[in-house]
């Protein structure tokens, strides 16, 4: 389980975070949704121990998250993070040895699945490739649990499309715990379990998503359009 | 591949009326055995955890049974399919109705009209 307990983030002078406290449950798929600049980024940042809270403590399973968090936590960065002179097969490589959970036999399904080119280096992989190439070393670690920080932004339909079956395709629920953050709602809205609404810093709420359905008779586009409206 | 879902009701509720709607129709035979969570959800693009709910919920209704470690079959008692077809036609004879009433239309305009309706299709069918 992953439990944040007032949690406040700073950088220099700008609050990232304020006073956040939230748990989330193994064996689901969390979004974690709010605007730009809302404090996303930062809290997968905190779980992952890649950053330390200013204040309050994060906890992984009850253990606190630091560097080592990594060898439970497959973390999904928003940024291309990889050797570009590396070839798709030897970034697997790579990702091979660095972490124990690697399943090279899940990676070489998901690359044929994503139809990546096994001998092209990553300098000459399409956007919509390199991104598919992040979820196959991301998802091919059998971490109990995966932050994903956009991992459809700025890709074409039929990439995100990729991804998402991707996703569902080669998760296990039992064993892992995904929370992902995205802007593309309609499109994750079917994957998500729960959903965690921040803005400005602050958790506004956090809810199961066929419950927004069913209570409210809202889609998630719209519920968070009417939280941020009503927390003005 | 990905279906689309209505954005305001719960999605598995929306599997379960799709299932029903395939048993009835046929498409899943009686005693067949339904698509397993994985591929249902890969299918429709939802998580394993909606199909999940989805099959327990049918399983409740006595629609399907689980059986252990081989999956989950459309059940083989016939008066169960029998009534889930009744409410079936229930339901949409009933989303009929309500809509003519808020048309305006009244129940012997409703009868002439279908009436009239059923007898176009014979003779076109008869032509």
């Amino acid at each position: 389980m992953i439990q944040l307990d007032n949690v406040s983030k700073r950088y220099l002078t700008k609050k990232a975070l304020k006073n956040v406290s939230l748990q989330i449950e193994p064996g689901h798929i969390v979004g974690l949704i709010g605007s730009n600049g809302s404090g996303k980024s930062t809290t997968l940042k905190l779980i992952s121990g890649l950053i330390r809270p200013t204040k309050g403590t994060v906890l992984i399973d009850g253990t606190m998250a630091d560097r080592r968090a990594c060898r439970k936590i497959a973390y999904l960065s928003e940024l291309d993070a990889y050797y570009s002179f590396f070839t798709v097969k030897q970034t697997v490589d790579f990702y091979e040895q660095t972490f124990h959970d690697f399943n090279r036999e899940k990676a070489e399904e998901m690359i044929d699945f994503m139809k990546l080119d096994r001998d092209q280096k990553v300098k000459n992989l399409s956007k919509g490739n390199r991104g598919r190439l992040k979820i196959v070393v991301t998802l091919s670690r059998e971490a109990p649990f995966i932050l994903m920080d956009e991992p459809l932004s700025g890709l074409d339909p039929m990439v995100r499309q990729s991804i998402v079956k991707g996703l569902i395709s080669f998760i296990d629920l039992e064993k892992q715990t995904i929370v992902l953050t995205t802007h593309e709602l309609q499109e994750i809205e079917p994957l998500l379990d729960t959903v965690i609404l921040i803005k400005d810093g602050e958790i506004l709420d956090q809810r199961r998503v066929e419950d927004i359905r069913s209570k409210e008779n809202l889609s998630l586009v719209d519920w968070m359009v009417k939280k941020y409206e009503s927390f003005c | 591949m990905a279906e689309t879902f209505n954005p305001s009701t719960p999605i598995y509720l929306q599997l379960c009326e799709r299932i029903k709607n395939r048993i009835i129709r046929g498409e899943i035979g009686i005693g067949e055995r339904l698509p397993s969570v994985r591929d249902l959800a890969i299918d429709s693009g939802v998580n394993p955890n909606t199909v999940q709910r989805t099959y327990r919920e049918l399983e409740e209704m006595g629609i399907v049974e689980k059986r252990r470690g081989q999956g989950t079959y459309v059940t083989e008692n016939t008066t169960i399919l029998d009534r889930v077809r009744d409410e079936l036609k229930e339901a949409h004879i009933k989303a009929f109705v309500h809509e003519m009433r808020e048309m305006g239309y009244s129940v012997s305009e409703m009868l002439d009209g279908l009436n009239q309706y059923l007898e176009n299709i014979r003779r076109e069918r008869d032509e």
